[in-house]
Parts: structure tokens; sequence; C-alpha cells
């Protein structure tokens, strides 16, 4: 049962990292439009590759 | 027109060099619009960044400080064939969004401390068994007590504070039970660790608070997406004020940006965005959106005018004012609060539910107690089983029960065109028996129609159309409109306070008063007729002809009151209009009981009434006038068009040309009450079922679990079922 000494405290770590993760991207406004992220996911790449060049 | 607004008001310095603009743009709807809007502004060079948001049709904009004039997007964006109009966030509508991202981040911690615990908790339920050490067994509960005890007090406080608030006004809602069951769940499974018991309930109860949780984040979205959606409504309307910098110096401005003891200009066709009192000039105006009024009045140096008065003949300066001293905004300033403490008294379905519930849950679990005390069990045992009672009653299905189904019914009125302004105006509406309809601007359009088109040749129609483009009056706007009319003629002069004038074909032409194109007669023939109409004359020549312009009604007004009728629905007109218009109105309708001439505070006094009849009443109107009488009513609505105070205080608003999404709020607030109350006893159920096992102390921290996500399982399928469309 040693094997708890490092199994715990990983799992515990590791849950709080998803926590923290899940805050940023409250904190970042990953929420505030639901709908457009849902089509965001899908949509081409060519937005991106247009405003990389035009930088 | 709106490219000449001035934008400094919405233009914010985020730092770093780099400007912000926020503009809710009408017509996005899809995620094509979406890709294109932000490809062609991020291509113009110094945009930082362009975002939509599609789900409030918002777009924000950051470009580099002093490169670009904010008009190019609203004008690159009407190339592309959208709308843009600036707006800012109102104070409501950001404590709405901070609420609902402060919800949104106590339910990530909730979920995630129940997602680890539940991984400590099945080895543990597992392990009671087959051969967990006891010492193993009290690690995994110290470890559980050590994630959910902090995140519980964390996640809960919504819980706790509310509950807190209600006892100390010394009443109960929803919130005492929840906070005493999390409370004591907690206390024990703690106790019970310390002592080496079995079963702890950390598990359970942090489930509870993320399921609660998750009800009440579904709740304050729908508050914050109708909010976001009312906000770019006010954008959309763009008012704008003509504001004197000095004496002799104008500027367009937002009339956001209006500030008491600005003075104001007023031109004959402009609705005035504020309220104040004139001090120069002379006009007719039309206060039929304030008082339901249809014919003009006079209003000299001194009078007072609202927000929402059409300018008609001459040119105002007003002086802006907080408070007027107008006696009509006091009044029904006065009986809006009145009407509004009232409103506060109303009883929502869970409030109802949980004053019954509270009582019944803790004497349940106090006689568990003494019963198994007198039985001969230990007192440990007796409050162990007590306390599982309590967590197995804890109002889990309760709190999701009308959330969901408010969220879901909502999302169907929103593709009806009807916003709800408050969570509980789904329970009101379905409750009510009789509706009564203001008329000016809610069962007749608040834009005017030319009555008399038939009788008049086309061509004289469109050569009047293109003559009235060159006058600001709203009567010959109306017109205009009716004639299609897009090219004006050319060197038309304006006789103020008279109509236009000018020449065509060689021969004179003119538009306005009867007397001033000496169309006198055909204007009284009209008006023997129809006594609510405002007549303009067109001459062309010898040619003489008169257009009656009036309000005209929604066009499936009949079709509505119908509809209500068939529901059994009672239907009444009380409106401030005159006699004859509202009679003509009701017989059109056929609508058999009606009121005119009715003061603010008779439409109170009418609404008194029927509430001591015992009638449930919904109040739809849209002027300054109804605004006490839609707070005092058992529920209300209002057309977008509505004045602000109006809007403000109404349970929903509706979009459009319509009248049928008054019908629909009715029919989808039914079926939502229904589903509401199904819930409810789906709960109760569950409690039935659920109960006698706790009281036999057979409850395990596993079937804990189970039955909680069971139940609010159950209630959530069955509050999708409110998502069927009304066919309106």
């Amino acid at each position: 049962m040693e094997v708890l000494i490092i199994l715990v405290p990983l799992a515990l770590s590791l849950g709080f990292v998803g926590l923290l993760g899940f805050l940023w991207s409250l904190k970042s406004g990953q929420y505030d439009d639901l709908d457009g992220a849902a089509w965001r996911a899908i949509a081409d790449d060519e937005p991106v590759s247009d405003h990389r060049g035009s930088k | 027109m709106h490219a000449d607004i001035d934008f400094s008001h919405y233009l914010k310095n985020t730092g770093a060099g780099l400007v912000h603009l926020d503009l809710a743009v009408e017509g996005i709807n899809c995620a094509g619009c979406m890709a294109k809007i932000e490809r062609n502004l991020s291509n113009i060079p110094d945009v930082t960044s362009a975002r939509v948001n599609l789900t409030d049709s918002r777009l924000a904009l950051e470009w580099k400080a002093g490169t670009l004039e904010p008009a190019l997007f609203v004008s690159r964006l009407a190339e592309l064939g959208y709308k843009a109009y600036p707006f800012e966030r109102d104070d409501a509508e950001t404590l709405e969004a901070q609420r609902a991202q402060g919800l949104l981040r106590r339910l990530g911690v909730a979920a995630f401390a129940a997602m680890n615990v539940m991984m400590l908790s099945i080895p543990v339920w597992s392990g009671n068994v087959s051969d967990m050490l006891p010492e193993q067994r009290d690690f995994f509960h110290w470890l559980s007590a050590l994630i959910v005890l902090p995140a519980a007090a964390y996640s809960a406080q919504p819980f706790f504070s509310s509950a807190l608030s209600a006892l100390r006004a010394r009443g109960v809602n929803m919130d005492v039970p929840i906070s005493i069951g999390i409370v004591l769940a907690l206390a024990t499974s703690v106790i019970e660790t310390i002592n080496h018991a079995e079963h702890a309930y950390f598990d359970a109860a942090i489930m509870l608070i993320a399921f609660l949780l998750a009800g009440r984040y579904l709740d304050q979205n729908m508050r914050r997406r109708t909010r976001a959606f009312a906000g770019n409504l006010a954008a959309l309307k763009a008012e704008t004020a003509t504001k004197f910098i000095s004496p002799t110096e104008i500027r367009t401005v937002p009339a956001a940006a209006i500030r008491p003891g600005d003075i104001v200009l007023l031109r004959p066709g402009e609705r005035c965005a504020v309220d104040g009192n004139v001090i120069e000039g002379r006009s007719e105006v039309d206060q039929s959106l304030i008082t339901g009024e249809t014919l003009p009045a006079m209003v000299t140096p001194g009078s007072a005018v609202f927000a929402g008065t059409l300018v008609r003949s001459g040119t105002l300066r007003v002086r802006a004012s907080a408070a007027s001293g107008g006696t009509l905004l006091d009044e029904i300033s006065r009986l809006l609060d009145h009407a509004l403490q009232a409103r506060s008294r109303y009883l929502r379905l869970a409030e109802r539910a949980s004053r019954l519930y509270a009582p019944v849950v803790h004497a349940t679990a106090l006689l568990t107690m003494l019963g198994w005390l007198a039985y001969g069990a230990s007192f440990h045992d007796s409050i162990v089983t007590a306390i599982a009672v309590l967590i197995i009653t804890c109002p889990c299905a309760l709190g999701l029960a009308i959330p969901a189904v408010q969220t879901v019914a909502s999302g169907a009125l929103f593709g009806s065109g009807v916003l709800l302004n408050a969570g509980d105006a789904i329970e009101r509406v379905a409750e009510i028996d009789r509706v009564i309809l203001d008329k000016t601007g809610t069962l007749t359009l608040p834009e005017l129609d030319v009555a008399n088109l038939a009788e008049i040749p086309d061509d004289v129609v469109r050569l009047a159309g293109r003559l009235a483009l060159s006058s600001r009056h709203p009567v010959a706007a109306a017109v205009a409109r009716y004639a299609g009319a897009a090219s004006p003629l050319p060197d038309i002069q304006e006789e103020p306070g008279q109509g236009v004038h000018g020449l065509h074909e060689g021969r004179p032409i003119r538009l306005g008063r009867p007397s001033f194109c000496g169309a006198d007669d055909l204007a009284n023939e009209i008006l023997c007729r129809d006594p609510e109409a405002s007549v303009v004359a067109f001459s062309h020549g010898d040619s003489r002809y008169a257009f009656a312009v009036r309000q005209r009604l929604r066009p499936d007004a009949a079709e509505v009151v119908a509809g209500l009728a068939r529901m059994g629905v009672a239907v009444e007109i009380v409106s401030g209009d005159r006699e004859p218009a509202v009679r003509l109105a009701a017989e059109q309708l056929g609508v058999h009981e009606w009121r005119a001439g009715v003061s603010p505070v008779d439409k109170i006094a009418r609404l008194e009434e029927l509430a001591r009849q015992g009638c449930k009443v919904l109040m739809v109107g849209d002027g300054l006038n109804d605004a006490p009488a839609l707070a005092a009513a058992h529920a209300s609505m209002s057309p977008v068009t509505a004045t602000h105070l109006s809007r403000a205080v109404a349970d929903a608003v509706f979009l459009g040309e319509r009248l049928a999404p008054v019908l629909a709020e009715v029919k989808v607030s039914r079926r939502a009450l229904r589903l509401m109350r199904q819930n409810l006893w789906l709960a109760v159920i569950y409690n039935v079922l659920a109960v006698p096992i706790a009281i036999a102390g057979l409850v395990t921290p596993l079937i804990a679990a189970a039955a909680m996500s069971g139940s609010s399982i159950i209630v959530m399928l069955n509050a999708l079922r409110a998502r069927a469309r009304e066919a309106v």
C-alpha cells in the first residue's frame, strides 16, 4: 500500500490542475459565446491563415 | 445616418495604445456571418482583434489608437450587409453577467471536487463488501474531507447567504432545507470519520451542491441572455439627440451621453430622446407613445416633454432634466413604486413548494430519530439515521425542477419572438384568465398608415410620395413610405408648419396642410367619415387630393383576440385615447369590453377591481401611461417599440409587427407550468420511494448518490419536453 503515497498526491494534483485549467478558461472568456464556439470548432482554417497573412 | 454619430462616448482605451469598441450587429445568425465579418475586419491594417459573439450578436473590435475612424467599421459592415450600432453594457446587464460567471466558477469547483471524491468513494463502496482495512477506509474518508470541505465552503455560498437572509427576514425559502442538509451531511461525515465509522456522505453533499448550482446557473444564464438581447435592442434603436455644445454649435450624440441641464434641439419629425422642458419654440407634438392620445398636442416654452414624444411641426429647444417637473412623470413614478411593491409579494411556485417541503422534511427527520430512540437504538445511531433522511430528502430534484423548465421554455419563447424579463413570468402568465390590451401602439402599429390609398390614382400617390420625401413631418413620411418613393423631386422648398412646395412639369406642386393646398373641402369630407385621421393634402396644378393618415391595427390582432377567447381568456381594451377611436378598434376586433379616456390611475383602479373579483390579468401595453398598470398587473407584456420604462417593468417584451407572440406566450407558459408541476410531483414520488429506505436506516452513501443523480436526470429530461415550439 506504499504506492498510495505516490498515487494519492498524484491524483489530487491532477484534479487540481484540471480545476486550474477550468478556472483559466472561464477567466479568458471561453464560456461567453457558447453558440459561436460550437461553430468555430468546425469552421475552415481560412480566417486564421488570412489573419497571419495580413500581419 | 448613424455614420455621423459621435463615437467618443463608446470608445474605451484598453491601455497599451489600443482602443476598444463594442458594436451590436443586426443580422448575425450563422457561423458564415461570423467568419465573413471577422475575416473582413481583421484584414483592415492596424486592427488587432475583431471577434464576433454569436450568442449575443455582438462584435468586439480593438485597434491601434489614433489610426482609424470608428465610423469606418460601421460602413464596412454595411457593405457586408449588416447594420451595426455602438452600444454600452448597462449596469443591470453587467451585474447579470457577473452573477452568471460567479455561479459557473462555483459550479466548476463543485464539479471537480465531486469527480475527485467519487474516485475515492468507489474504492470505499466496493471495499466495504470485500476486504478493505478500516485504516485504509479512514484514510480515504479523510482525503475526501480534505477535498470536499473547502470546495463546499466556497461553492455553496449562494445557498448559505440566501438561506441566512431568508431566516433574518423570519421566512423560509428553498435554500434553508438545502443549507441545513448540506451542513448536517458534512458535519456528520466529519464526526463519523473521526469515530472510524463505515459511512461518510462527503460525495453526496458535494454532488448535491453541483446539481443545485447547475440549476441556478441555467436560471441565471437565461436572465443574462435576455438582458444582452434587450441591450442590443436599445442599441439598434440608435437613440441620438442633437445637443448644443455651445450656444450656436450642435452635434449629434448618443442619447446616453445627454446629462441633465444639456440643451437639445428637436426638429420636426424627430422623436425626443430625453425628458425635459421646452425653453424655446412652439410645436405640435404627438404624445401617443406617452399618453395613448392620438390627437397632437401643442407645446410652448415651459411645457414638459418626455422621451418618446414626436415633434410634428415646429423646432424646439429642450433643457434635459433628470427629475422632470412634469406632473405626469412624477405621478407615474409614484404609481410605479407602489405597484412594484405589490408584485414582490407574489410567491413563486418554488417558494410555495419549499414552504410545504421544509417543515414536512424536518418533522420526518425528527420523528425518525425519536422513533429509533423509542425502539431502543443508541443515541448515535438514531441521529445518523435522522441525518440520512435529511440528506436523501435534500431537494436536489426540487432545485432543478423549475429552473430547467424555465430555461427550456424561455428558449422556445425566444423562437416565437418573446423575451422574458423576469424568471417567474412564465408561472404568472400561465395563470391568467383575462387580457387587458392598450390600444395605441399595442393593438395598433406604432407607425402611421395611409388609409385611403385605394381612392387615389397610383401615379398621384407616387408623385406625392416623391414630394413627401422632402418633408420631415411624420404624416408626410407615412405617405412617402406607402408610395414606396425613393427619389425626391428637385428644387422643393419647405414652408415651416405648412408643407412643401415646388414646380413639377411646369405646374406648381404642393403637399401639406389642407389649407396650404386649398383642399379644405376634401379634408372635411375625410374627417367626417373618420375623425381619428390626420389629413395631408396634395395639389398638382388644379388637381387636388387628400390622404387620410391614421394608425393601423396590427395585421393579426383580430386572430389573436379570437385565439385568446378560444383558450378561455377574456379580452378587454383599456386605452387612454378618446372614445370614438377606441370604439372603432373594439368593433373591428370583436371585443365587447372596452374603456376609453382612461388615466394611469384609473387603469390601476380597473386592475385592482378585477383582482378583487379574483381575475388574474395579463396587461399588454406600451405607453408611459401604461407603465404603472404593467407593474401592477398579475403579468405584463410590452411591444419592443414601447417606452423605455414600460419595457423595463414588463415581464416580457415581444418583437415584430404581429401580436401573435402574446398568444404564444400564454400557450407556452401554460404548458411550462404543467411541466413544472409534473416535475415537482416527480420529486415528491422520488421522496416517497426513498424516504422509507432512509427511515429504515438502510441508506448507504452509494444509495444516496444514485438516488440523487437519478432523480435529477429524470426531472431534466421531463423539462426538455417544454421545447416543442409553438406554431405561430
